[in-house]
């Protein structure tokens, strides 16, 4: 299909919205009435037609403004990408992953052609048309990492692999869940895990390094993550809490269905051919709880989630204060049916509310 | 997204060749170069990067793993060299007896477990005998890179060198080529002392060289993440066992020329694998019981996992005893 893309912000006067076929198409992220970490991965190798899981990096009515967005982050903060030395020839990697998969996965948006080393990209929506050369940074307006991340949603950390461990050595990071690159930046992967409560007791993170150092080549993976966000902010970053943190106070019973965003990540992770580095693509998904209870399923598991989840979880994600604000709205939303398993909406087959 | 987590999939994607040239190198060693029937390009690659090469030969499926020797840069053809194992279980000389120019073949992805370290200020590779094969694409690559290296190579004798004359003829003064049979060696102390800040050493080679590396290395003060070595071992025959496998719920009988891995695959259990060379970690299974002795010969598990008789690597480790049952 082609994509009408929204002219929208997200900040200021949060003008973004999600379409009935945005909605429809969210990525959900319990398959079950309750959440437990999970070392929850699974192949990414397509999905049903038209979910977010379909093509390798997903474009949906949000891509342009998405991109806006990001470019005023790094023109307040050039920081947000970094790359240290040893990690351009993974740059280049990750530039030719995307030039090849968005080609191939939509055709009448993005083309790739392709003479030996002499490379053109057009890019239809954001109205590019680039020649370069592979492997020549000085034929590119940024590095090849800033260049590609620039045109496509998701932050993205790229990750060395190296004395049994993987480092957070490159990336770019605009749209994230209250981390930061710059603070993390050459740091190991339990060095940057370090703050999540509960996980590593579990275990999870070890097991959770074991499978990433075996992404192979050819065989991506993929799991999600949630949180919670109160207006749909994509830089949601500890370098700006301090002007995105007290609108968290701003919830009321009044207004929580429109401000309320349940935030959900995408993250994919693909081993890198030239520089067997490790790419981590985290795309965020947003959608505002008023939206979400129009698919009756999904209403009522998540007031069931969210009134169940462990108190470290909630305090982690940062909502334990609105906890009750938001219990109170999608209680309403929960008739106390059972709900089918897994992610989907269901809407043909699921009951409407019952109350 | 499926509600369960997923079983890890056995080996790694695969890739369907036509076997394009067949070069025998010298007395031992053989090129074998790949192309794709479709003429399509083959994926990048890393240096340092294996395939695992099915073969079958007579009714059995062989699985071996070999460093990929070709120019990671070309996606025209994928390249190994193989030598001759007279002793070995087979599949060397399978691959030297039977396979011609034209046959299709199956081999897997690339899986890097010996990656250059692209910190490197400067790379020195120390290679023995057919540990040549996974330096010949790291050169390439470095080449390409603009990057500091030099070779430090032990061969037999001049009429065994693999490609020694090429290395020097292309890049004098950044190989040299050491012939045991002229009592040359490696003055590897000396090397090592002289080498600035920042360098990373790596060795292929028969194991006694690869502990040795790592002795005088650590002798000398270097710091153990600097150097790197990659040592594939073949699965060594012994005296057959009987297996109890759980999940599976089926008892198995390991034979004499056959590895632990191998022998669930032949009676069709799915276990998981990647390098077949006790390196990855992939195929790591717990012990459930076990009334014997392990003959643990992987690189993977650590001394106090070893000890505690709760682990086992089935690609190359065996076992002596009447009891073995295992998780799987």
């Amino acid at each position: 299909m082609t994509i009408q893309f929204n002219d929208e912000t997200f900040r200021g006067d949060y003008s973004f919205r999600n379409s009935p076929w945005a909605i429809k198409r969210f990525p959900f992220p319990f398959h079950e009435d309750s959440y437990m970490y999970s070392v929850n991965m699974e192949q990414h190798r397509g999905g049903p037609a038209g979910s977010v899981f379909e093509k390798r990096f997903d474009v949906d009515e949000h891509y342009v403004s998405e991109m806006r967005d990001r470019a005023l982050v790094l023109a307040e903060d050039p920081l947000r990408c970094q790359s240290l030395p040893h990690m351009t020839l993974a740059g280049w990697d990750l530039l030719e992953l995307i030039m090849v998969s968005k080609s191939e996965d939509y055709p009448d948006l993005f083309e790739l052609h392709r003479d030996g080393d002499r490379w053109r990209w057009v890019n239809k929506p954001l109205g590019i048309d680039d020649t370069f050369t592979f492997m020549d940074e000085t034929t590119l307006p940024y590095g090849p990492l800033e260049y590609i991340t620039r045109q496509t949603q998701g932050d993205f950390a790229v990750l060395d692999q190296r004395d049994d461990n993987l480092w957070m050595d490159a990336g770019m990071v605009t749209t994230q869940a209250d981390w930061s690159l710059d603070f993390d930046i050459g740091m190991n992967f339990f060095e940057w895990h370090a703050p999540v409560p509960l996980a590593h007791e579990l275990g999870i993170f070890k097991r959770a390094l074991k499978f990433l150092m075996n992404v192979q080549q050819g065989a991506p993976a993929r799991r999600l993550n949630w949180t919670m966000t109160v207006n749909p902010l994509l830089d949601t970053s500890p370098e700006n809490y301090h002007k995105w943190g007290i609108q968290k106070t701003e919830l009321t019973a009044e207004n929580i269905g429109a401000k309320q965003h349940l935030r959900v990540e995408l993250q994919t992770f693909y081993r890198l051919p030239r520089s067997n580095a490790l790419v981590f693509p985290i795309r965020c998904y947003l959608i505002a709880f008023q939206d979400l209870v129009t698919v009756p399923k999904w209403g009522r598991r998540l007031h069931r989630v969210i009134r169940d989840l462990p108190e470290e979880l909630a305090t982690y994600k940062g909502f334990i204060a609105n906890r009750p604000l938001m219990i109170d709205y999608l209680s309403r939303h929960d008739d106390g049916l059972p709900t089918s398993p897994g992610v989907w909406a269901d809407l043909e087959t699921e009951p409407p509310l019952q109350k | 997204m499926s509600a369960a987590p997923q079983k890890a999939k056995a080996g790694a994607e695969k890739i369907e060749v036509i076997v394009s040239a067949v070069v025998p190198v010298n007395d031992l060693v053989t090129r074998f170069e790949f192309r794709r029937p479709d003429g399509a390009p083959f994926p990048p690659f890393s240096a340092g990067a294996h395939t695992v090469v099915e073969m079958k030969d007579q009714g059995r499926t062989r699985l071996n793993p070999y460093s990929l020797m070709s120019d990671p840069a070309d996606p025209s053809l994928y390249a190994i060299s193989v030598r001759r194992d007279d002793q070995g279980r087979g599949g060397s000389l399978f691959l030297h007896r039977q396979v011609k120019p034209g046959d299709r073949m199956t081999i897997t992805y690339p899986v890097n477990l010996f990656p250059v370290d692209l910190r490197g200020r400067k790379h020195v590779f120390l290679a023995g005998g057919i540990g040549i094969t996974p330096f010949l694409a790291m050169i390439a690559q470095l080449e390409k890179l603009g990057a500091r290296w030099e070779l430090h190579y032990s061969v037999r004798n001049a009429a065994l060198g693999s490609y020694a004359g090429d290395l020097t003829a292309r890049h004098p003064g950044k190989v040299r080529v050491y012939h045991d049979d002229q009592q040359q060696a490696i003055p590897l102390g000396d090397l090592l002392d002289g080498q600035p800040l920042g360098t990373h050493v790596y060795v292929c080679g028969p194991k006694g060289m690869i502990d040795w590396v790592h002795r005088t290395a650590t002798e000398h003060g270097w710091p153990k993440d600097n150097v790197h070595s990659e040592e594939f071992l073949a699965p060594q025959p012994g005296t057959p066992f009987e297996v109890r496998l759980c999940k599976s719920d089926m008892t198995i009988l390991v034979g004499e020329n056959e590895s632990l891995l191998e022998a669930m695959e032949r009676c069709g259990v799915d276990a998981p694998f990647l390098c077949r060379g006790g390196a990855c970690g992939q195929c790591e299974t717990d012990v459930v019981d076990h009334d014997g002795s392990f003959i643990h010969r992987d690189h993977w598990l650590e001394d106090d996992q070893r000890a505690s008789g709760k682990k086992i690597m089935p690609c190359v480790s065996r076992f002596v005893g009447p009891t073995l049952v295992l998780d799987r």
